[in-house]
């Protein structure tokens, strides 16, 4: 496991290099701290979805809870809200469409893949109905600025995603919580058997990638200073490629936060490099798919010559 | 009793004339790690005969047949099969046999996987059908072999005749355009039949096709079974049924501890000999078992229940005593586990633990109430693999070992040390499991009750797939649990390991308890004959029934 995580390190390194080489903008400070703070919503999104992932299960509907949550955030602002009660609101929603999912796959049996899927598609209708379709904006400055804020030299959304990182880091690795969503995604039945609550437990982890989507939302919203219901269109995608990029198994039971922050990064640094050379965003496409099924291929592939 | 019986049966008067021998299996060896499944075991099969294989539970016949389906590779021994010329046929016909005897010398063949053995004209039933539920009949039947024309457009015309002459060939009534599902479990085990049958085979292997249906079905299933021999084709049929036998049985072949044990014309052995020929051993194993004097009352269960699987299970547990469970597969021990641990829900009856009664509703509650299962399927259900050691020892025990929540650093290695170096684990506790042997991953299952205060064991097939000297660890672990007041239940299909550990020992079948023998009164003929729903050979060795229900008397399936 920590050969792979290694592989994945070389990886980033090996096309930081080539980009370096390639155009010489890549490799400024100001353009890192910009690949960063680009990579960071894709990353917070993807730390639900690892949870999700090692469990065994899937969330098709991160993008969709992030846009619901941040039409709820930039309603409340809009009508005067004060912005904690606003944030709170966004958390609710995001968590509550998570426990909804994770209830849905626990309690009700459906595959996680179908209930996210129901869960992707109505929590986007809700959000076009909510706001009829328009974005919602003319918030005052508070929320602004946990984007446009730093702390020290680093920006306001890097900051909340180390926090985040680290935060569901000691989760995952130094909880019996975390223990539990390894033992359900290696083994459900034994765990069951061992007396873990596990229907408990799988729906707190799809609530957990509510929570993650709800985070994303707030810096999304203040960084675009406008609530939009067809934002986060496709984060799922990103979220599952930067996670199994990061070396989690779809089959569950293995996979790390830290795997998962360079494959989000991997995948931020490939869209800046692109887009740096000059790259049509339908070539970009092309590549990033590429790129995504090489990693596994490598992947499976030593997998394979380990055992 | 030898080998050399086996070629005394050659010619059978029922049958006629000499038949030729198609099939000759000589010194299989099998061997997994920890155990060998077969050793040494011969099976010689005729044309037209149905070849009877008995056993009980883990003799090896399983293996034998997956040796010759190819699901399995030998590890010596010799397969000889009758040349195949004389054997082709057209598709969709039925008519070999005929010049079995005419051409062709047997000739060794090397298995190497299912491709060769269907090539050689093997055909094995399993117990579950392989069959496309929404396909019909003639699609089941011709699946991956279907008529077509070109660009691969399937010839129904063709398809449908094709599987008429082959249902009418087999005497089979079914319209080949039936949708599978909407036919009986009989109609589709012929169906599964047919499909077998439809191109050259010449081996039919049957493992107990009659486990699911009704007597009806039955006597349609033997009298397609006795055209097949009519036509030439050889069976080797098991069962655990002794009536089905003789109705429809040639020869015999009984394995016991994957030995070859005898083969002899059915015509030439009683009932009561078979039995014993299947149970008898040498008690060589020898086992440990250290009897304590019964305390109080752990747990008692009255008139239980589970639809489809439990019924009318009453019986109780005291501290310090081991109560053993036998019965053949299926006959609803594993179902009585689990149900005790709380994996699965009764549906009658109640559990009473310390005098009190308790609903489980899930494992969790079980285990409050000091019940740690060792389940039957380890991989399954009793191990996370890619877990380590300590991660899984500590699997039950989250909550006592967390602060709010939180894990101390390297709390549950801590937990797990002395556990590992009590059992005697041959891994450090920071090794994934996957990687550890059956015994220690089996030590490693137990090891999770062990560090907790469970105080009733169900310990379901301890010793499966468990080498010689962890198998007497265990056992000794058993004495220790027994000495310091905890109950035992012990599951096992092993009846030396029943006969040598229990203290009681329970026989189950079809989902009830059929008799209650003490250490005492159980030998492994009675405990095999209650098993099989035989009278038992003597009866005055039976204990009465357990108190609150005496309907349960030996005998009562008849």
């Amino acid at each position: 496991m920590r050969a792979r995580r290694f592989g994945t390190v070389i990886g980033l390194a090996v096309l930081c290099a080539v980009l370096w080489a390639l155009t010489p903008h890549f490799l400024t400070v100001s353009n890192l701290l910009n690949v960063v703070q680009q990579t960071s919503i894709n990353a917070i999104v993807a730390v639900g979805m690892t949870f999700v992932i090692i469990s065994g299960g899937i969330d098709l509907s991160v993008g969709s809870i992030v846009a619901l949550s941040g039409v709820a955030l930039g309603a409340l602002l809009q009508a005067g809200q004060p912005l904690p009660v606003a944030v709170f609101a966004a958390f609710a929603v995001g968590v509550g469409c998570g426990l909804l999912n994770g209830a849905l796959v626990s309690v009700g049996g459906l595959p996680p893949f179908i209930a996210t899927l129901g869960m992707m598609s109505v929590a986007r209708g809700a959000a076009l109905v909510f706001t009829e379709g328009r974005p919602v904006s003319g918030f005052d400055e508070g929320l602004r600025s946990l984007a446009t804020g730093s702390v020290g030299f680093i920006p306001g959304p890097v900051v909340v995603m180390i926090v985040v990182y680290v935060v569901a880091h000691l989760v995952l690795t130094r909880t019996t919580f975390g223990r539990y969503v390894y033992a359900i995604g290696g083994n459900e039945e034994a765990t069951r058997l061992s007396g873990v609550a596990v229907r408990f437990h799988k729906t707190a982890i799809y609530g957990v990638s509510g929570l993650m989507s709800a985070v994303a939302a707030i810096v999304l919203t203040a960084r675009l200073n406008s609530a939009q219901p067809i934002a986060g269109m496709m984060y799922e995608l990103d979220a599952i490629a930067a996670t199994v990029i990061g070396g989690t198994s779809l089959m569950g039971g293995e996979g790390t936060l830290a795997g998962t922050l360079v494959g989000a990064l991997i995948m931020g640094v490939l869209r800046n490099g692109l887009n740096l050379l000059g790259v049509s965003s339908f070539l970009q496409q092309i590549v990033i798919g590429g790129v995504i099924v090489g990693a596994v291929l490598v992947d499976t592939v030593l997998k394979r010559h380990r055992v | 009793m030898t080998t050399a019986e086996s070629q005394e049966g050659r010619t059978d008067p029922g049958r006629g004339a000499q038949a030729a021998t198609v099939l000759e299996m000589h010194g299989i060896r099998k061997a997994f790690p920890g155990v060998v499944a077969l050793d040494g075991v011969d099976l010689t099969l005729d044309a037209g005969e149905v070849h009877m294989l008995l056993g009980e539970n883990g003799a090896g016949k399983s293996t034998l047949m997956k040796i010759l389906s190819g699901a399995y590779r030998k590890d010596a021994g010799e397969i000889r099969i009758l040349g195949p010329s004389t054997l082709r046929e057209p598709q969709g016909r039925l008519e070999h046999g005929r010049e079995t005897t005419a051409l062709g010398a047997s000739r060794t063949v090397d298995i190497q996987g299912p491709r060769d053995a269907l090539a050689l004209g093997i055909r094995i039933i399993y117990q579950e059908l392989n069959l496309v539920p929404h396909l019909s009949v003639a699609e089941n039947i011709f699946l991956g072999a279907a008529p077509t024309r070109w660009l691969g457009v399937i010839d129904w015309r063709r398809l449908s005749e094709m599987t008429s002459r082959l249902l009418n060939d087999l005497g089979m009534d079914i319209a080949p355009a039936t949708p599978l599902h909407r036919l009986s479990l009989a109609q589709r085990q012929m169906v599964e039949i047919a499909k077998a049958l439809k191109d050259r085979a010449s081996i039919l292997v049957m493992d107990e096709p009659t486990s699911a249906l009704t007597s009806r079905e039955v006597d349609q299933l033997f009298a397609l079974i006795a055209r097949l021999v009519a036509r030439g084709v050889a069976i080797v049929y098991i069962t655990h049924r002794l009536d089905e036998v003789y109705r429809i049985g040639h020869r015999v072949t009984v394995l016991r501890d994957g030995r070859h044990i005898t083969t002899k014309l059915l015509s030439e052995v009683t009932v009561a000999e078979l039995v014993r020929l299947m149970a008898n051993r040498d008690l060589g194993d020898h086992f440990p078992r250290q009897r304590t004097t019964p305390g109080k009352e752990l747990l008692r269960v009255e008139q239980l229940g589970r639809r489809g699987a439990l019924c009318d299970i009453s019986f109780c547990l005291r501290a310090g005593e081991v109560v053993g469970i036998a019965g053949l597969l299926g006959a609803g021990r594993s179902e009585l586990a689990r149900v005790l641990a709380g994996a699965d829900r009764s549906d009658a009856g109640r559990i009473l633990c310390d005098n009190n009664v308790v609903t489980f509703r899930t494992p969790a509650d079980a285990i409050r109430r000091g019940i740690g299962l060792l389940p039957e399927d380890r991989k399954a259900e009793g191990l996370v693999a890619g877990l380590t050691v300590a991660r899984n020892l500590a699997l039950p025990h989250g909550r006592q070992l967390a602060r709010f929540g939180f894990l101390p650093g390297r709390c549950e290695e801590r937990f797990a040390e002395p556990v590992v170096k009590d059992l005697r684990v041959k891994a450090t506790a920071t090794q994934p499991v996957r990687l550890l042997s059956g015994g220690n991953q089996q030590k490693v299952v137990l090891g999770k009750w062990l560090a907790g205060d469970a105080r009733i064991f169900i310990f379901d097939e301890p010793t499966r797939g468990v080498d010689v000297g962890a198998k007497v660890e265990i056992y000794n672990l058993m004495n220790r649990l027994t000495a310091s007041g905890a109950g035992i239940i012990m599951i096992s299909s092993e009846l030396p390991e029943l006969l040598g550990m229990s203290d009681r020992i329970l026989v189950m079948r079809r989902g009830r308890i059929q008799a209650e023998f003490s250490a005492a009164g159980a030998t492994q003929e009675r405990v095999l004959s209650a098993a099989l729903g035989l009278a038992s050979p003597a009866p005055s060795g039976v204990e009465g029934p357990v108190p609150s229900d005496p309907g349960n008397a030996v005998g009562v399936e008849g």
